[in-house]
């Protein structure tokens, strides 16, 4: 069932949404959270598909927020909310409601959102593109609990990532994080059956793919060892490689479906390794509503201090090298080179200023982890 | 879990990152039966889709079927296709179709036993599944010791460094003898820990949320006591006959079949104290301390009531009665309907009957447990205002349409004063995922986790069957069924049953 309203207000919407449940016979409501996106009219319907198919496991009101660009003074100064109400089959297992805002209230979004928002529930703002720099500090982004950007969607995913860790608040999260979930419980299991120390790492993966970048950051906060960034064709995340005194375990997809898992003394297995869709990215973020202290951990390392580490890590390691080790030296020098060129001067002091304080916090973490050893 | 506490890369704070199963691998004897394929083999793909597998996880299918491995390969792959939860995808079957072997032979074959041996030490090299294996009995019971004897005696039951677990299937037994001698031909082989009995109804996410909703909550708990419960009503009812299984049904019947493990697990987790943690031997002390504490009626006759259907229409359907069914004996006595009456003697629950029924060809297919609270001491309406006012409930529906109902009673819009029973309702489908796992998938990771907390434990089994005992004697001594036209719930026995005690059932 569908209801459009013209020229309204939450109050009206409200309203329209009571109205609706009568009409169609289900006055009672399992909704679990209030899913606000934000988006323009372009990828409101991307945007909403992948959220009607989540909430097949997350039934919710879905609030579609669509800023709607204003071209005339005169359009600007009109001020007007227009409203879709969709319920029942419309509108996957919750309800729905489209809101097109024009003109000055595209500035004041929450006056309109708040009061629609469902009872005692949880609140996840998600913006499928473009992000407010300062998430918790926007207005739509204050009433949720959960905030939902994704990096890779942006014009500069790396620049995007560091913005992210600068402005980072509890409750934020990214759909590049997301994505590595399988990678991640892959690598932990790998070390579960073998207990090694990873010497090194290299992360392989496309250009301007911040999930890799997000990946070798856990890594490297994890494993306190240099991690280096390499660069592939794709797709998406192609090979994670740690190096251990017996040798290396590697993790290895080169067509974005089937991995295979090398470890040292073990035969190679093959590992199924989708890349998944918007939907299934949504519904595991939409699982755990409270901060993810793993995701602050690891986007707060900082892309520079990853590079720097893996600089100075081959600078190092490079008199002594030759075959294999060099030709993964140079590729670790290129993902330095990489992020220095944006703003060449200040973040090569950047790099250093973060490389300086990583090495004694390095050594007490490793004390740290002796001493769970020998307990 | 040493190994746990050293990897780096867990964090107890990352929540995101699943238990996976580590390097293991699954054997199933009986591997062409129905379980096997509706359940067993679409559970694991089921779990190998949710990225929960070791990778090189291996699955060996033994079955006196003389198959190649193509051949099991092709029988698990149609039995995913058609049944498995979770959409198919080319690149997890590939995944899983590595570690897939078949070994053709009897239970009796010397030679066969080798060839799983050898099959499993080629999987280690082959698939690195680190020689952990578990063996899933889906055989009928009367194969178990022959089993066991061959795994032990081609030392496929223990290997240094990796685990070997058995998991068997009910019925534990049909008596407490029985039950005691499957124990100890099973413990002789296997030590108690690495024996996993697989009671499915304890996989299914309602009946774990038991625990979640008395221990999680406060509401629940402070009424969840004499003081405010009259009684509480567990029913399991069936639509269906007895179908194929008459050669396992006839002798056994619906007390032996049902009551002795669901029905008696289910009543435990409801009337259970709450355990000091969620580790299993503390969850399985207090499970122990109320299946102990419970007391049989003095007067078996008067509050345990068996039944058999006869034929009538069901649903639209002309079905036969049991003693009609094709290999059933006309002079059987086998009940297909069991309702029982038991209390339980502590401090929380002395003097509230629990009313436990099962039954084939009843209303409808449900399992539910209803605690049914008292009626308010004192209500100052005028008189005939509550006249339609039952007593208050809260219904944990365990299936199908998973949920919770709690019933209340609510004033009739109008101008007089009229209190009317009105329900609210709270459906898992609802609030939660569409597709929550199957019980078996959860059961099958525990067990290659090595995780007890959902399997009864051998003291549980024979607590029950000290419990079934004395009825199912009291019946074999006294009378016969009472029969019940099929499709109807129950027969009016059992009706009289609780009017005796001024109740009635609940129609589910």
């Amino acid at each position: 069932m569908k209801i459009d309203l013209t020229e309204t207000t939450s109050s009206k919407i409200n309203n329209a949404l009571v109205q609706a449940r009568r009409d169609i016979g289900t006055p009672a409501i399992g909704m679990v959270l209030t899913l606000v996106i934000v988006t323009d009219e372009e990828n409101a319907y991307d945007a909403l598909k992948s959220a009607n198919d989540a909430s097949h496991e997350h039934p919710s009101r879905i609030i579609v927020v669509i800023k709607r660009v204003s071209r005339t003074p005169r359009s600007r100064r009109d001020a007007r909310l227009d409203a879709e109400v969709r319920v029942g089959s419309d509108s996957g297992t919750g309800e729905t409601v489209v809101l097109r805002l024009h003109g000055e209230l595209v500035d004041h979004a929450q006056s309109v959102v708040l009061p629609l928002l469902l009872p005692d529930a949880p609140v996840v703002v998600w913006w499928p593109e473009a992000s407010p720099s300062d998430l918790a500090g926007d207005p739509l982004g204050a009433l949720g609990q959960r905030r939902i950007t994704d990096t890779y969607a942006a014009e500069d995913p790396i620049g995007e990532l560091s913005a992210r860790a600068a402005a980072y608040a509890p409750g934020d999260t990214d759909l590049s994080w997301t994505r590595i979930t399988p990678w991640r419980s892959m690598l932990a299991a790998a070390l579960d059956q073998q207990a090694v120390q990873v010497t090194s790492a290299v992360v392989e993966g496309e250009d301007e793919n911040p999930s890799c970048e997000l990946l070798a950051m856990w890594l490297a906060d994890r494993l306190q060892v240099p991690v280096h960034r390499s660069r592939s064709q794709g797709p998406g995340l192609t090979a994670v490689r740690l190096e251990t005194a017996d040798g290396a375990v590697v993790l290895d997809r080169a067509d974005g479906l089937l991995a295979n898992l090398s470890m040292p003394g073990q035969p190679d297995r093959a590992v199924a390794l989708k890349r998944r869709d918007t939907a299934e990215l949504l519904a595991e973020e939409l699982r755990r509503l409270d901060p993810d202290n793993t995701y602050e951990a690891s986007v707060k390392f900082g892309v520079e201090r990853l590079a720097a580490q893996a600089r100075q890590a081959t600078a190092a390691a490079a008199p002594a090298a030759s075959g294999a080790a060099a030709e993964e030296a140079t590729a670790a020098e290129a993902a330095a080179e990489d992020a220095d060129s944006s703003d060449a001067a200040s973040s090569e002091a950047a790099a250093e200023d973060a490389a300086k304080p990583a090495a004694p916090a390095r050594k007490a973490a490793r004390a740290a982890s002796k001493k769970a050893v020998s307990k | 879990m040493s190994v746990n506490g050293a990897n780096p890369l867990r964090d107890a704070q990352d929540r995101r990152l699943p238990r996976i199963a580590g390097p293991s691998g699954l054997v199933i004897f009986g591997v062409t039966g129905d379980l096997s394929r509706k359940k067993l083999m679409p559970a694991v793909y089921d779990l190998a889709n949710r990225g929960l597998l070791p990778p090189g996880f291996s699955l060996i299918g033994f079955a006196r079927r003389e198959w190649e491995h193509e051949d099991f390969a092709q029988e698990v792959y149609e039995a995913v296709k058609q049944h498995s939860r979770t959409p198919f995808r080319e690149e997890v079957w590939q995944q899983l179709v590595q570690g897939c072997r078949f070994v053709q032979g009897d239970f009796d074959d010397d030679t066969a036993f080798e060839t799983l041996k050898a099959t499993i030490e080629e999987l280690d090299k082959q698939q690195g599944t680190g020689g952990n294996f578990a063996f899933y009995l889906s055989v009928p019971p009367k194969f178990f010791p022959q089993v066991v004897q061959q795994l032990k005696k081609h030392g496929l039951a223990e290997k240094a460094g990796s685990w070997r677990r058995a998991v068997i299937e009910k019925p534990f037994g049909h008596n407490l003898e029985s039950a005691q001698e499957l124990n100890q031909i099973v413990h002789e082989v296997f030590p108690r820990d690495e024996v996993f009995r697989i009671d499915h109804y304890l996989g299914k996410e309602t009946v774990q949320n038991i625990l979640a909703l008395r221990f999680a909550n406060t509401m629940f708990e402070p009424i969840w006591n004499r003081s405010y419960v009259d009684h509480v009503q567990i029913t399991m009812a069936e639509d269906i006959g007895i179908g194929g299984r008459a050669g396992y049904y006839d002798g056994i019947g619906a007390a032996r079949d049902v009551i002795q493990n669901h029905l008696l697990q289910l009543l435990a987790l409801t009337a259970m104290e709450e355990p000091g943690s969620f580790h299993p031997k503390a969850l399985v002390a207090e499970k122990l301390k109320v299946l102990a504490a419970v007391e049989l009626p003095e007067d078996l006759g008067k509050h345990t009531v068996r039944g058999q259907y006869s034929g009538a229409w069901q649903g639209g359907e002309k079905v036969v009665g049991y003693l009609e069914e094709d290999g059933i004996d006309p002079n059987s006595k086998t009940d297909t309907y069991a309702a029982i009456r038991l209390e339980i003697n502590n401090r929380r629950w002395a003097g509230v009957p629990f009313y436990l029924r099962t039954g084939k060809r009843l209303g409808r297919r449900v399992t539910e447990i209803a605690v049914i609270f008292k009626r308010a001491p004192y209500l100052p309406f005028e008189s005939g205002a509550t006249e339609e006012l039952g007593q208050n409930a809260l219904v944990i529906r365990v299936q199908p349409d998973e949920g919770i109902t709690v019933r209340f009673g609510s004033k009739v819009p109008g101008t007089s004063m009229e209190v009317r029973d009105v329900t609210m309702d709270f459906a898992y489908g609802e609030s939660f995922t569409e597709s929550s796992p199957e019980a078996y998938e959860r059961l099958i990771l525990d067990v290659l986790l090595g995780d007890a907390n959902l399997f009864p434990r051998h003291q549980e089994v024979e607590l029950s069957w000290n419990i079934l005992d004395p009825i199912e004697k009291y019946w074999d001594e006294h009378g016969k069924p009472a029969q019940y036209p099929a499709g109807t719930w129950g027969p009016v026995e059992a009706d009289e049953m609780l009017s005796r005690d001024g109740r009635s059932w609940r129609r589910p």
